[in-house]
């Protein structure tokens, strides 16, 4: 009696402690990762407040001027800061990025969930995953190739234009809008639907009138995480937009975003100097307006009604 | 439960030892730069800089480790700009430029010596069907600052002029800036950086001009100008009567010792200028009739 007794107490002791000694290792790991995650986080954000900052202190460029002025020369006799343009550009092609986007991706996403769940889900998401595989260089040069000879062929211009760069934003971004909707459309508890149907609601009705309500805050961070992807991506529209530094006047002119300038400019410029300050400066800008997104994203998901 | 903390232990272990093999290797790296104090043909170098430059530089490189095995040479682009700020850190070894170090800003130039490895020529390209061969230094100035509209004008095809720049940093385009145009501002247009882009855009765009070093003037995508009838090509830069062309600088903090001067003795000597660097289209510094300081202003040797 007693050695059983005995056994079961040292087998309890043993699984507590080696439940113990699990229990610390494991929160030391997860707390080190999310700890480096942080770091990394601010340290870079701090780093990029720095030099992004230089340009304004030490180079003594005014930053109203850098943010609303449309003359840029920083090679001139008298360099001129105007950063307007390009942040125009940026902003310009992010939105109607997502305005293609956007009812596209939302419009597959419920053709995936509601109109042909089993065989439109097999053959869309494996297509909508392909996309997001695909280099952004290949978009690009893809772009390249085909988009813009057919700009050129149908319009005025030279075919590199803001409309050019809108469309390879717009394909880039498609998956990103696509699976977010799905999952959120998806994850719509059965009982909403059924009680639509109950009361003689059509399909359409249902989706229109009660699904689609209902995960709206959802389907826009949809869309603001998908602006947020073609507000920083630099090579494939480098390629096609232009790069000039004038406004566009329309949508089959040239332009440029903040994106392409850093990239185009970056390796030929020299540490410290005032040129490449101004860069950093365009970094620090593009940062700010993506924690705008992430502002409006957190602001969404606390309205989430499901 | 348990099998998951296995993964992940198990990641954590490769992650560990990824580590220690980087340390390993970076110790062997430091093993290396001793090695080179004690013998000259050995060690390792770093060499980053002109984009450009960067094919040429690898070639030579790689050839002169095939001749010095111990030898380590790493070859990187990034630019000008960041090859001059690198190597005045002394970040690398040796930075490349296309241009003079006293042309960029916060580059103390004086610390920085020269080495003229080599001159590229440059010239104004056209769409083949453009209908111009030739053209006055005047117009050149004319249709890049946006005053001459269409070809036609120049006797061309009727067709309206598209400009294709490259960014307001790049020595390409502070070369032909200064030599091609006599310091006039070029109007907006289509602004690239790669050369390869530059061209694919010139060769697929009715109309349009850009400009490229001879190297990439090999096949007739797109035609080649000359400027007040004198053609673009080798000999004419040489003798100084074609005036857009740049020296491809290769620069090292105070004078170079050990490894980076073999290194840079090789790329002066005649294997590597009459051989690999005329066949990548280069022209051979030491093959110049001229020669020209920083200020721009071209002489006689």
């Amino acid at each position: 009696m007693e050695s059983v007794a005995s056994t079961a107490k040292d087998r309890l002791i043993k699984s507590t402690k080696r439940k113990n000694h699990g229990e610390s290792s494991g929160k030391v790991i997860v707390t080190l990762a999310a700890l480096i995650i942080i770091a990394a986080t601010l340290s870079m954000t701090i780093f990029l407040s720095i030099k992004g900052m230089q340009a304004f202190i030490i180079n003594g460029v005014n930053p109203i001027e850098f943010l609303t002025s449309t003359e840029w020369n920083p090679t001139g006799e008298n360099p001129e800061f105007g950063a307007f343009p390009f942040i125009f550009g940026s902003l310009a092609v992010t939105l109607m990025a997502a305005l293609i986007a956007g009812p596209l991706g939302i419009g597959g996403a419920i053709f995936m969930t509601e109109i042909a769940p089993s065989w439109g889900r097999k053959i869309l998401q494996p297509i909508i995953e392909l996309l997001v595989g695909i280099p952004s260089v290949v978009y690009g040069f893809i772009a390249l190739t085909i988009i813009v000879p057919f700009i050129r062929d149908y319009s005025s211009g030279t075919g590199y234009s803001l409309l050019a760069g809108i469309i390879v934003l717009a394909v880039m971004i498609l998956p990103t809008i696509t699976t977010i909707s799905t999952d959120a459309i998806a994850a719509i508890p059965n009982h909403l639907r059924d009680g639509s149907y109950a009361l003689g609601a059509t399909r359409w009705q249902t989706i229109w009138k009660v699904l689609l309500p209902s995960v709206m805050p959802s389907l826009w961070t949809a869309i603001i995480l998908g602006m947020a992807r073609a507000f920083g991506e630099a090579l494939a529209v480098q390629m096609v937009i232009g790069n000039v530094r004038d406004l566009p006047g329309s949508i089959f002119d040239p332009s440029a975003t903040l994106t392409s300038i850093i990239t185009l400019n970056m390796g030929h410029t020299t540490y410290g100097s005032i040129e490449n300050n101004t860069l950093w400066s365009m970094g620090l800008i593009l940062l700010l307006i993506s924690l705008l997104f992430i502002l409006i994203i957190r602001f969404l998901s606390a309205r989430r009604k499901i | 439960m348990r099998k998951k903390m296995k993964l992940l232990l198990t990641a954590v272990l490769v992650v560990m030892s990824l580590g220690v093999l980087a340390a390993c290797n970076s110790e062997s790296e430091a093993n290396n730069s001793e090695k080179a104090n004690e013998k000259e043909t050995s060690g390792s170098l770093t060499i980053s800089g002109s984009s450009a430059m960067q094919p040429l530089i690898a070639a030579a490189a790689e050839e002169f480790m095939s001749q010095h095995p111990e030898a380590n040479i790493q070859v990187n682009a990034g630019g000008s700009g960041t090859g001059l700020s690198e190597v005045s850190e002394g970040a690398v070894d040796i930075g490349n430029s296309d241009v003079f170090a006293e042309e960029k800003e916060g580059i103390p130039a004086d610390e920085l010596v020269d080495h003229k490895v080599a001159v590229v020529g440059m010239a104004p390209v056209v769409h083949p069907d453009t209908g111009v061969t030739d053209i006055t230094k005047e117009d050149l100035i004319k249709v890049f600052t946006g005053e001459i509209k269409n070809w036609s004008e120049l006797g061309g095809a009727d067709q309206k002029i598209i400009l294709v720049n490259r960014p307001d940093s790049s020595g390409t385009r502070a070369t032909f800036v200064e030599f091609g145009l006599d310091g006039a501002v070029p109007a907006e247009g289509v602004t690239e950086d790669s050369s390869n882009t530059v061209k694919k855009i010139v060769a697929e765009t009715p109309g349009a001009i850009g400009y490229l070093a001879f190297s990439y003037l090999s096949d007739d995508t797109v035609a080649a100008l000359s400027v007040n009838g004198v053609k673009a090509n080798d000999k004419n830069v040489q003798s100084g009567e074609y005036p857009i062309w740049a020296y491809q600088h290769s620069y090292t903090k105070g004078e170079p010792k050990g490894l980076a001067k073999e290194f840079l003795d090789f790329l002066a000597s005649d294997t590597i200028q009459e051989g690999l660097l005329t066949d990548q289209g280069y022209i051979a510094a030491t093959k110049m009739e001229v020669k020209r300081d920083a200020e721009g202003n071209q002489s006689k040797k």
